[in-house]
C-alpha cells in the first residue's frame, strides 16, 4: 500500500481556543447551515418531539377507550386525535426522523464530505418543519361553519366524499391536506438528494456492490418515494380543487368517484409503510452483523430482496380495498402479490438469523432491541400475511387487528430499530456512549409495555370491534382487553421516560466515546466522534464492504472472499 | 373450474364438518363474543372461519419454526465470559441454503394462494337462487335504511330476514349504496364485512341458519358518531318473518292523539316518514313502525318512552354529533309526541 | 488506532453528474404526478353526467404542438452551442426556445378563453371539465415554469456571464424542458387524439 499514513484524528492546524459562542450565533449557525450532520440531527429533534406529541394523541384515545361507554372525551375531540396520531406518526415522526438518520449517516459511510445538494437539503427539512407546524396550527387557526373546524377529523386517509365540502366545513381538512404537502415536497427533495448523492458521491473503490446495505436500502426507499409520495400529492391537488374551486374530482352527486381517491391514496399508502420499514432494515443490517461480529449474511440476495420489496410493494395497493367490491378478479391478484411480497421478506429474516448462527453475540442495548426487532417482525408479517388472504381481510379490515397489525410493523419492527439506531449512532453524533443501565430500562420496559398493549389488541379485532369509534357497547365484550390494552401504555411511556433521561443526561455525563465504540467496519466509524464539518481528512478509498475490517485484520481481509 | 364454484347454498358437506374441528381448537373466550368472527353462523362467515383457521394454522407453524430457530440461535451464540477474543468464522453466504429458503416459501404461498382464490370464487360467484330476498340497504350519516322492494316495505337500523334452509336456501341479498359518505356493513357472525359507497352499489348475501339476532356495527369511519351506527339482523323462521312483512306492510293506523298534530305541524315531517300521513320526509329514518323496533338512534339505546323523550329533546346529549337537531318542544308537546310515538306499532 | 491509505484521487473513478443525476429524480418524481392526472383524465371520459364532452369543444392544437416540441430541438441545440463556446449561438438557439413555448402559451390561453367564455367549459361544470383544466393546467404550469429559467440562461447568456463551464447546468435545464415536451406529447394524444 504506498503512500499510507497512520490518520489519528482530523487535521487541526489551530493553536488558539476558541471563545464560546453566544447563544445567538449557535442558533445562527443551526438555522442557517447546510451541513448534513446539522440538518439531520435537527430531523431527528423534531421528529423527537412530535413523537411525545402523538404519543399524547394516543394516550387521550386509550384512556377514553379503555372502558366502555366513556366520555371522557367527546366523540368531535376522539375523531381529531386519531386522525392526528396517525398523520403526525406518519409524516412528522417516521418520515422526518428516517430522512434524519438518512442524512447524518450515508455521505459518512459513502466516504463523502456532504450530500449532493447542501442547500436543497436545508430547504427540504425546514419546508417539511413547516408542514407540520402548519399542521398543528389547526388545533389554534381553523374555524368554520358550527365553530367546525379546527383540527382535521377525517382519519389520517382521509376518506372521499368525507373530506367533500359539505361533509367536512370549515378549515380543518385543509391544514391536513398543506400540511401533508409540504411534507411530501419535503421528502421528494430529500429523496432526490440522497439518491444522488449515492450515485454520484461514493468514495473511490466504492462500486455499488461495496456499499453498505443500509445505504442500499436508502436507495430503493427513496426511488420508492418518487413513485408513491408523487401520487399523494396530485390527490390532494385535486382534493384542494374540488374544495375551492369546484372540481368534481371527488364528488359523488356529479359522477365523481370515491373509490378513485382511495386507489390514489393507497397507490401512495401501500408503499409509504415500505418507505417507512425499510430503512428500519438497514439499520437491522448495520447492527446486527456488528454485535453477532459477523458479515451480513448473503448480501447479494440481501440488496435483491429489497429491490423486490421495493417494486412488488408498487402493486398491492389495493389490498387495502378488499372491502370495497372490486370484483373477485381483482381481489384474488391482489392477493397472490400481497402473499408474494413474503418471499423475499422472508429471505431477509433467514438472512438475519443466518449471520447469528455461529456468531459471538453481544446483547449490549442495540443488539437487545434488534432482537425483539426479529421477533416482532416475524409475527408483524405472519398477521400481514392472513389479512393478505382477502376473504381473511373482509372479517379483519377496519377492525382492530388491523390496528394491531400495522403498530406490531410501526413500533415493534420501526421503532425498535430505531431505538437501536439511536444507542448505536449516539456515540458518533454527540461523542458520548448512552449509558447501558438505563438502556436496558428502558428496553424491558418498552418491551413489556408494547406486547401488553399491541399482542392484546388483536383480540378485540377477532371480537368484531371496527376501528376509529370513540366509544362501544358494554355488551360486546371488548371491555377487557382494551383495559389490557390501555394498561400496557404506562408501561410503554415509563420506557420513553427512561430514553429520553438518557439521551440528555449521556450528552452531558456519557463515557467518551471515541471514534470506534462497537469495533464496527463501515466507514462512519473511522472518523472522531462527533465527526469535524469536513467528515474525513482526506476522502478514503475502499477495497471491499467491510473496509474497517480489512485494516484491523490484514490477515484475513473481505476483499479476499466477497462474492 | 366447475370443481371451485360453489353451485348450490349450504352444500359444503366435507368443509362443514372441518370448519366444526377447527371450531374445537379455538378457545371459548374468542368464540363467545357476540360480534365474534370466530363464531359463523352463516355460509359466507363459514367460507371465510374455514380459510382463516386454515392461514392461521400455516402462521402459527412458520412463526415456531422460525421464532424456534431465533430464540435458540440468540442462546446457543451468546458471548459467554470465557469467549476468546478471536473473531468467530465469518460466512459471507450459502447458494444452496439461500435457494431452498426461496423455494419453501414459495410453495407455502401456492398453497396459501390457491385455497384464497377458491374462497374468493366461492363467495364472489355464487348462483342466486330465485327465492332469495332483496333488501336494498342505503347507508346514512348515521343510520341505516333498509328497503324491501318486492315487499313494499321500509324501514330503518333493524334489518328482519328469514332464514335459510340449507336444503331450500332462502338467502338474503343486500344491494347497497350510500347516500352521503363511506361506511361498511359488518355483522361479523354472518358474513365479512362490505363497504356501502356513494354512487356505487355493492352486492353481498347472508344466509342465517339459525334465528336469532345478530349484531353489527358501520366499519369505515364516516364521521362523527361512526361509532354509534349500529347494527341489529333478526333472523326469524319462516312464519315469524312473514308476520312482521305482514305488520310492516300497513300503514300507521289512523290516529286522533295529540301527538300526532305535534308532529305533522313541526319540522320532523321534513325529515320522517309515517305511511298514511302527509310525513315523507326521507333524510331520517322511516317511523311507520317504530314502536315495534328495540332500540332508537341506531342501536345505541333501548326503544323506551324515557329513551324516546331524552332523544327527541336533545339528540345531541345521546349521540353527539348526530345530524338530528334539538327539536325544542315545549313539555306538554314533548309527551304528547312520544306517546304518539309509542303507538306506531 | 486505525490506517487509511490516502491514495491520490484515483483518476479512473468517475461517477455520473450530480446535476443530470438529480433532475432525472425530479422527473421521475413529476412524472408520478401527471400519470395520476392522466389516469383521472382518462377514467372520467364519458362519465360526466352534463355539459359539453371533448368531442364538442376540443379542436386539435397543431401550431403549439409544432412550436412546443420544435423548442426541444431549438434547446438542444443551445446546449450544444454553449457547449462549443459559442455564447451568441447559444443566446439565439434559447431565445428562440423561449419565443416558441411562449406562443405554446398564448395557443393555451387562447383555447381556454374559447372554452370559458364561447363553450361555457369551466372547471366546475362537469367531470370532463375538471379534469381537463386540471391536466392541461398543470403541464401549462410546468411549462411556464421552464420558460422562467430559460429566460433568466437568456438574460445571462446575453450578458455573457455564462461560460463553457455552465454547459452542465444548461443541459440539466434543457432535460427538463424535453420532459415538459415529453408530457405534452402524452397529454395531447390522450386529451385531443384518444379521447374525442
Amino acid at each position: 500500500m504506498a503512500d499510507s499514513i497512520p490518520l489519528t484524528g482530523p487535521i487541526d492546524l489551530t493553536s488558539t481556543p476558541k471563545a464560546r459562542p453566544l447563544t445567538l450565533e449557535v442558533l445562527h449557525a443551526w438555522v442557517t447551515t447546510v451541513d448534513h450532520k446539522k440538518i439531520g440531527l435537527m430531523y431527528i429533534g423534531y421528529a423527537l418531539v412530535f413523537l411525545v406529541i402523538a404519543g399524547l394523541e394516543a394516550i387521550v384515545m386509550r384512556l377514553q377507550l379503555a372502558v366502555p361507554e366513556n366520555s371522557l372525551v367527546s366523540p368531535q375531540v376522539f375523531n381529531r386525535m386519531f386522525t392526528m396520531h396517525g398523520t403526525t406518526m406518519v409524516f412528522f415522526v417516521g418520515m422526518p426522523i428516517l430522512f434524519g438518520f438518512g442524512n447524518y449517516v450515508i455521505p459518512l459511510m459513502l466516504g463523502a464530505r456532504d450530500m449532493a445538494f447542501p442547500r436543497l437539503n436545508a430547504f427540504s427539512f425546514w419546508i417539511a418543519a413547516f408542514g407540520g407546524l402548519l399542521l398543528y396550527f389547526s388545533f389554534l387557526g381553523g374555524d368554520g361553519l358550527y365553530g367546525a373546524g379546527t383540527a382535521p377529523d377525517v382519519g389520517w386517509f382521509a376518506y372521499a366524499p368525507l373530506t367533500a365540502k359539505i361533509f367536512s366545513p370549515g378549515h380543518s381538512t385543509d391544514y391536513w391536506t398543506l400540511g401533508i404537502l409540504l411534507s411530501g415536497i419535503g421528502s421528494i427533495g430529500t429523496a432526490l438528494n440522497i439518491v444522488t448523492t449515492i450515485i454520484c458521491m461514493r468514495c473511490p473503490g466504492m462500486k455499488l456492490s461495496r456499499m453498505p446495505l443500509l445505504v442500499w436500502l436508502y436507495f430503493v426507499t427513496c426511488c420508492m418515494v418518487f413513485v408513491a409520495v408523487s401520487p399523494l400529492t396530485a390527490a390532494q391537488i385535486m382534493l384542494l380543487i374540488d374544495r375551492y374551486l369546484g372540481g368534481h374530482f371527488f364528488d359523488t352527486q356529479a359522477g365523481g368517484s370515491a373509490v378513485l381517491w382511495m386507489h390514489f391514496f393507497w397507490i401512495f399508502g401501500h408503499p409509504e409503510v415500505y418507505i417507512l420499514v425499510l430503512p428500519a432494515f438497514g439499520f437491522a443490517n448495520e447492527i446486527i452483523p456488528v454485535f453477532a461480529r459477523k458479515a451480513i449474511f448473503g448480501y447479494p440476495a440481501m440488496v435483491a430482496a429489497s429491490v423486490a420489496i421495493g417494486f412488488i410493494s408498487l402493486s398491492v395497493w389495493a389490498h387495502h380495498m378488499f372491502t370495497v367490491g372490486l370484483g373477485p378478479g381483482a381481489n384474488t391478484f391482489v392477493a397472490l402479490a400481497t402473499m408474494i411480497i413474503a418471499v423475499p421478506t422472508g429471505i431477509k429474516i433467514f438472512n438475519w438469523i443466518a449471520t447469528l448462527w455461529g456468531g459471538n453475540i453481544r446483547f449490549t442495548v442495540p443488539m437487545l432491541f434488534c432482537a425483539a426487532f426479529l421477533f416482532q417482525f416475524l409475527i408483524a408479517g405472519l398477521t400481514g400475511i392472513m389479512l393478505g388472504a382477502a376473504p381473511f381481510d373482509w372479517q379483519l379490515s377496519g377492525s382492530y387487528f388491523v390496528v394491531a397489525h400495522f403498530h406490531y410493523v410501526l413500533v415493534g419492527a420501526i421503532v425498535f430499530t430505531l431505538f437501536a439506531a439511536f444507542y448505536y449512532w449516539y456515540p458518533k453524533m454527540s461523542g458520548r456512549l448512552m449509558n447501558e443501565t438505563l438502556g436496558k430500562w428502558h428496553f424491558w420496559l418498552f418491551l413489556i409495555g408494547f406486547h401488553l398493549t399491541f399482542d392484546f389488541m388483536h383480540i378485540p379485532g377477532i371480537l368484531g370491534m371496527p376501528r376509529r369509534v370513540y366509544t362501544y357497547q358494554l355488551d360486546r365484550g371488548w371491555g377487557i382487553w382494551n383495559l389490557i390494552v390501555s394498561i400496557g401504555v404506562i408501561f410503554q411511556v415509563l420506557g420513553v421516560g427512561c430514553f429520553v433521561c438518557n439521551l440528555l443526561r449521556s450528552y452531558f455525563k456519557g463515557a467518551v466515546a471515541g471514534p470506534d465504540p462497537w469495533d464496527a467496519w463501515t466507514l462512519e466509524w473511522s472518523t472522531d466522534s462527533p465527526p469535524p464539518v469536513y467528515n474525513f481528512a482526506a476522502i478514503p478509498s475502499v477495497q471491499s464492504r467491510r473496509p474497517l475490517w480489512d485494516l484491523k485484520h490484514p490477515e484475513d481481509p473481505d476483499s479476499k472472499y466477497e462474492l | 373450474m366447475s370443481g371451485f364454484i360453489l353451485s348450490e347454498f349450504g352444500h359444503f358437506g366435507l368443509r362443514m364438518d372441518i370448519a366444526h374441528q377447527w371450531l374445537l381448537l379455538v378457545p371459548s373466550w374468542l368464540t363467545e363474543g357476540r360480534t365474534s368472527i370466530f363464531a359463523p353462523k352463516a355460509t359466507p362467515a363459514q367460507l371465510v372461519f374455514g380459510l382463516s383457521m386454515f392461514v392461521l394454522a400455516i402462521a402459527a407453524a412458520i412463526f415456531l419454526a422460525t421464532g424456534g430457530i431465533l430464540a435458540y440461535v440468540l442462546i446457543r451464540y451468546r458471548r459467554r465470559a470465557t469467549d476468546s477474543e478471536h473473531e468467530p468464522p465469518q460466512i459471507y453466504g450459502s447458494n444452496q441454503i439461500e435457494l431452498s429458503w426461496t423455494v419453501i416459501p414459495i410453495i407455502i404461498i401456492v398453497v396459501l394462494f390457491l385455497t384464497t382464490a377458491r374462497v374468493i370464487f366461492n363467495t364472489e360467484y355464487a348462483t342466486k337462487p330465485d327465492a332469495a330476498l332483496d333488501v336494498v340497504v342505503i347507508g346514512h350519516q348515521f343510520w341505516w335504511e333498509f328497503r324491501y322492494p318486492k315487499l313494499g316495505i321500509v324501514t330503518a337500523n333493524e334489518l328482519h330476514i328469514p332464514v335459510s334452509d340449507p336444503q331450500h336456501p332462502t338467502p338474503t341479498y343486500l344491494e347497497m349504496s350510500s347516500a352521503d359518505t363511506d361506511h361498511s356493513f359488518w355483522v361479523p357472525q354472518l358474513a365479512g364485512k362490505t363497504d356501502v359507497i356513494p354512487n356505487r352499489v355493492n352486492v353481498m348475501w347472508i344466509d342465517p341458519q339459525s334465528p336469532g339476532l345478530y349484531l353489527g356495527q358501520c366499519a369505515q369511519y364516516c364521521g362523527t358518531q361512526h361509532a354509534k351506527m349500529l347494527l341489529r339482523v333478526y333472523a326469524q323462521s319462516p312464519n315469524d318473518f312473514d308476520a312482521w312483512v305482514a305488520e310492516q306492510r300497513q300503514p300507521a293506523k289512523a290516529s286522533t292523539v295529540d301527538g300526532q298534530a305535534v308532529f305533522l305541524r313541526n319540522a320532523c315531517i321534513n325529515c320522517h316518514t309515517i305511511a298514511g300521513t302527509i310525513a315523507k320526509g326521507r333524510f331520517g329514518p322511516d317511523l311507520t313502525h317504530l314502536a315495534g323496533r328495540d332500540t332508537i338512534a341506531s342501536g345505541a339505546v333501548q326503544n323506551t318512552p324515557e329513551n324516546l323523550r331524552k332523544w327527541i329533546d336533545n339528540p345531541d346529549r345521546m349521540k353527539p354529533g348526530c345530524l338530528m337537531p334539538a327539536m325544542h318542544l315545549n313539555d306538554r308537546d314533548l309527551t304528547a309526541v312520544v306517546f304518539y310515538l309509542t303507538t306506531l306499532r | 488506532m486505525s490506517t487509511i491509505s490516502i491514495t491520490p484521487r484515483d483518476q479512473s473513478w468517475i461517477t455520473p453528474s450530480r446535476g443530470v443525476v438529480g433532475i432525472l429524480c425530479l422527473i421521475a418524481a413529476e412524472s408520478a404526478v401527471f400519470i395520476i392526472f392522466v389516469v383521472a383524465y382518462i377514467f372520467y371520459l364519458g362519465k360526466s353526467i352534463s355539459g359539453p364532452s371533448p368531442r364538442d369543444v376540443l379542436d386539435i392544437p397543431i401550431v403549439g404542438t409544432i412550436c412546443l416540441l420544435s423548442s426541444s430541438l431549438t434547446v438542444y441545440l443551445a446546449v450544444g452551442a454553449l457547449r462549443r463556446s459559442k455564447v451568441g449561438l447559444c443566446s439565439l438557439w434559447l431565445a428562440a426556445t423561449v419565443l416558441l413555448g411562449g406562443i405554446f402559451l398564448a395557443g393555451t390561453a387562447l383555447e381556454w378563453r374559447q372554452l370559458i367564455y364561447k363553450d361555457g367549459l369551466t372547471i366546475r361544470t362537469n367531470l370532463f371539465g375538471t379534469t381537463f383544466y386540471s391536466l392541461v393546467g398543470l403541464h401549462a404550469a410546468h411549462v411556464v415554469v421552464g420558460l422562467v429559467m430559460l429566460a433568466l440562461a437568456l438574460v445571462f447568456a446575453l450578458r455573457s456571464s455564462v461560460t463553457e463551464a455552465n454547459a452542465e447546468r444548461l443541459d440539466v435545464l434543457s432535460l427538463y424542458w424535453h420532459f415538459v415536451d415529453a408530457v405534452w406529447v402524452i397529454v395531447f394524444t390522450v386529451v385531443y387524439v384518444l379521447g374525442r
